[in-house]
C-alpha cells in the first residue's frame, strides 16, 4: 500500500541522513482534510499519511528550508512546480529530493459538504467510495464524482520527475476540452466575461491566502505590499480586486502548474485557477510551452524567439 | 468634466527613447498632423514596460494605452523588444480574456524615421478607441482616491 512504502521509505531516508527533513501530509482532526508535517526523525515518518485529501502543494514550504536537505512528497502537479522553480534557480544549494506518489486525484471537500446535509465527522475511503457519516447520517458517495475541477484537468498526473516514484505511474491522458470553465467563458461576449470576473472577485477579502499558498509566489516583496511605487490601493474597491487579481494571475504566466492550491485555499470560494489556466493556454499555444514538463526550457516570458507572433503589432 | 456628447479619447502612449520617441520627434519636426489625443511617456525600450503601467494607467481614467518600440533587430539593447513581445502578447490576450475590449491596448514598432507611420499609427489607435467609446470596466472612481485629470 503507497502509504506504507511511503513511510518506510520516508524513515529510511532520514535514518541514513540522506535528508534532513521530509515534507508531507500528515492526519488532521478534522474530516476530509490533511496537514503538512515536517518530519526530522526516523521515528516521525510514521505520521506521513496518502489519500484523497492531500490537497497542499507542499513545494510552497520549500522556500523557508533552503539551507536543509528537503524531502518533499509529490503530487505530478507539485513536482512540476518544483521543476519550474528549479528554471528561476531558486535551489543553488540543495534541490529537493522528491518522493513522488501517481496521483489518484483529490476529492474536492466543498463538493461533498454540499452533497450531505449536516455536518461531516468522519470520512473514509474505501476503493472507489468515499463513506461519509455525520450525526444522523452515514453514505457512501462515488468518488469520481467528487474530484476537483483543477484534478479533472490534469494531463500529466504521475511525477515523473520524481527521484523516487512510490505506486505505479498512473496513464497519461490528452484531454480534449481541458478546461471548460475557460471554454464556456470564451463563447460569451467581453461584456458577460468581464461581469462573471468582477462578480467572482468582488467577494475577495485581500486575505492574500491564494497568493500564500502558490509554490509560485515567493516575491521577497509582493507588488500589493510595496509603497514606493504603490501599485495598489489598499481598498476593496471592484477596481481593485480585478487589479490585484489579474496581476497575481499574470505573474503565474507560464509558471503555474495548475495545482489549485490557490483556489482551494480561498476562504472566499472564488474561482481562480481559470484565470492561470487561460495563461497557460496562452502560452502553450503561442509558444508551445507546458509549465514543469520541459526540464530545460526557459520560463516563455524570460525568453524569446525573433519569431515569434507579432501579428497584433502595427 | 467632459460630458460623454463631449467625450474626447485619452490615450497613454509609452514610446522607446531611440526609436519611437523619436519617430514621434521626426513627426513634430516635419509638421505632420496627428490626433492630439495621446500623452507619451517615454521608456528607454519596450521591454521595460511592466504590465503594472498598463493596468495602472487604464485603472487610472485613459481609455487606451498605446505601446511602442523599436522593430526586430533594431533594439538599442539588442533584444529587449523581443522581451516585451512576448510580455505584451500574452497581456493582451489575457485581458481580452478578461473582457477588455480589444483595442484598448496596442502595440507598434516605429522607427526614428518613421514619423509618417507614428501619425498613422496614433490616428488609427485614436479611431479605434473612439469607437470603444470611453473605458468604463476596471476603471477606479475618483471617490477611492484616484483622481482621473480631466483634460
Ligand atoms: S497559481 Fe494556483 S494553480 Fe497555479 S501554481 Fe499557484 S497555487 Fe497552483
Ligand atoms: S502576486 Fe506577483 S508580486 Fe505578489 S508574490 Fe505573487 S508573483 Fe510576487
Ligand atoms: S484567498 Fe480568496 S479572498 Fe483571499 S485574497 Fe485570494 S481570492 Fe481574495
Amino acid at each position: 500500500m503507497v502509504q506504507q512504502q511511503l513511510r518506510e521509505k520516508a524513515k529510511e531516508l532520514l535514518s541514513n541522513k540522506t535528508v534532513d527533513l521530509i515534507i508531507g501530509f500528515g492526519e488532521w482532526t478534522l474530516p476530509l482534510r490533511t496537514t503538512p508535517v515536517f518530519i526530522r526523525t526516523p521515528e516521525g515518518a510514521k505520521s506521513l499519511v496518502w489519500n484523497s485529501f492531500c490537497e497542499n502543494n507542499l513545494t510552497a514550504y520549500l522556500h523557508k528550508f533552503s539551507r536543509l536537505k528537503v524531502g518533499l512528497v509529490v503530487k505530478g502537479c507539485d513536482a512540476r512546480s518544483v521543476t519550474a522553480l528549479s528554471l528561476e534557480k531558486r535551489f543553488p544549494n540543495h534541490p529537493p529530493l522528491l518522493i513522488g506518489i501517481p496521483c489518484q486525484r483529490l476529492v474536492d471537500r466543498k463538493k461533498v459538504k454540499k452533497a450531505v446535509k449536516g455536518e461531516i465527522l468522519q470520512a473514509v475511503e474505501q476503493g472507489d467510495l468515499l463513506l461519509v457519516k455525520g450525526e444522523n447520517f452515514e453514505v457512501s458517495l462515488k468518488r469520481e464524482d467528487f474530484l476537483y475541477a483543477s484534478c479533472r484537468s490534469c494531463a500529466h498526473r504521475t511525477p515523473h520527475q520524481a527521484h523516487i516514484l512510490i505506486g505505479d505511474p498512473v496513464e497519461e491522458v490528452s484531454l480534449v476540452d481541458a478546461h471548460p470553465e475557460v471554454s464556456k467563458l470564451e463563447g460569451m461576449s467581453p461584456e458577460e466575461r468581464w461581469s462573471f470576473f468582477e462578480k467572482e472577485t468582488s467577494r475577495c477579502i485581500r486575505c492574500y491566502a491564494c497568493r500564500e499558498a502558490c509554490p509560485m509566489c515567493y516575491c521577497a516583496e509582493c507588488f500589493v505590499d510595496s509603497s514606493r511605487p504603490r501599485w495598489i490601493e489598499k481598498s476593496l474597491s471592484p477596481s481593485d480586486l480585478a487589479f490585484y487579481h489579474i496581476v497575481r494571475a499574470f505573474h503565474q504566466t507560464g509558471r503555474c502548474s495548475g495545482c489549485g492550491a490557490c483556489e482551494r485555499a480561498c476562504p472566499m470560494d472564488i474561482r481562480l485557477t481559470f484565470l492561470t489556466q487561460k495563461l497557460n493556454q496562452e502560452v502553450k499555444d503561442l509558444y508551445g510551452f507546458e509549465t514543469g514538463i520541459q526540464p530545460e526550457a526557459a520560463p516563455p516570458l524570460s525568453t524569446f524567439d525573433p519569431e515569434d507572433e507579432q501579428e497584433f503589432i502595427k | 468634466m467632459g460630458s460623454e456628447e463631449h467625450w474626447e479619447p485619452k490615450i497613454l502612449a509609452f514610446l522607446c527613447n531611440w526609436c519611437s520617441y523619436a519617430g514621434a520627434d521626426l513627426a513634430g519636426t516635419s509638421r505632420v498632423q496627428y490626433s492630439p489625443n495621446i500623452r507619451v511617456i517615454r521608456v528607454p525600450c519596450s521591454g521595460r514596460i511592466n504590465p503594472l503601467f498598463i493596468l495602472k494607467a487604464l485603472q487610472g481614467g485613459v481609455d487606451g494605452v498605446l505601446v511602442s518600440g523599436c522593430h526586430p533587430g533594431d533594439c538599442h539593447y539588442l533584444s529587449g523588444n523581443y522581451a516585451g513581445r512576448r510580455k505584451s502578447a500574452t497581456l493582451k490576450r489575457f485581458l481580452e480574456f478578461l473582457g477588455i475590449e480589444q483595442g484598448r491596448i496596442q502595440f507598434s514598432w516605429v522607427s526614428a524615421a518613421e514619423g509618417v507611420k507614428f501619425s498613422q499609427v496614433v490616428d488609427e489607435v485614436t479611431k479605434d478607441i473612439r469607437r470603444l467609446g470611453p473605458l468604463k470596466k476596471f476603471k477606479k472612481s475618483s471617490a477611492f482616491g484616484v483622481q482621473s485629470s480631466e483634460s
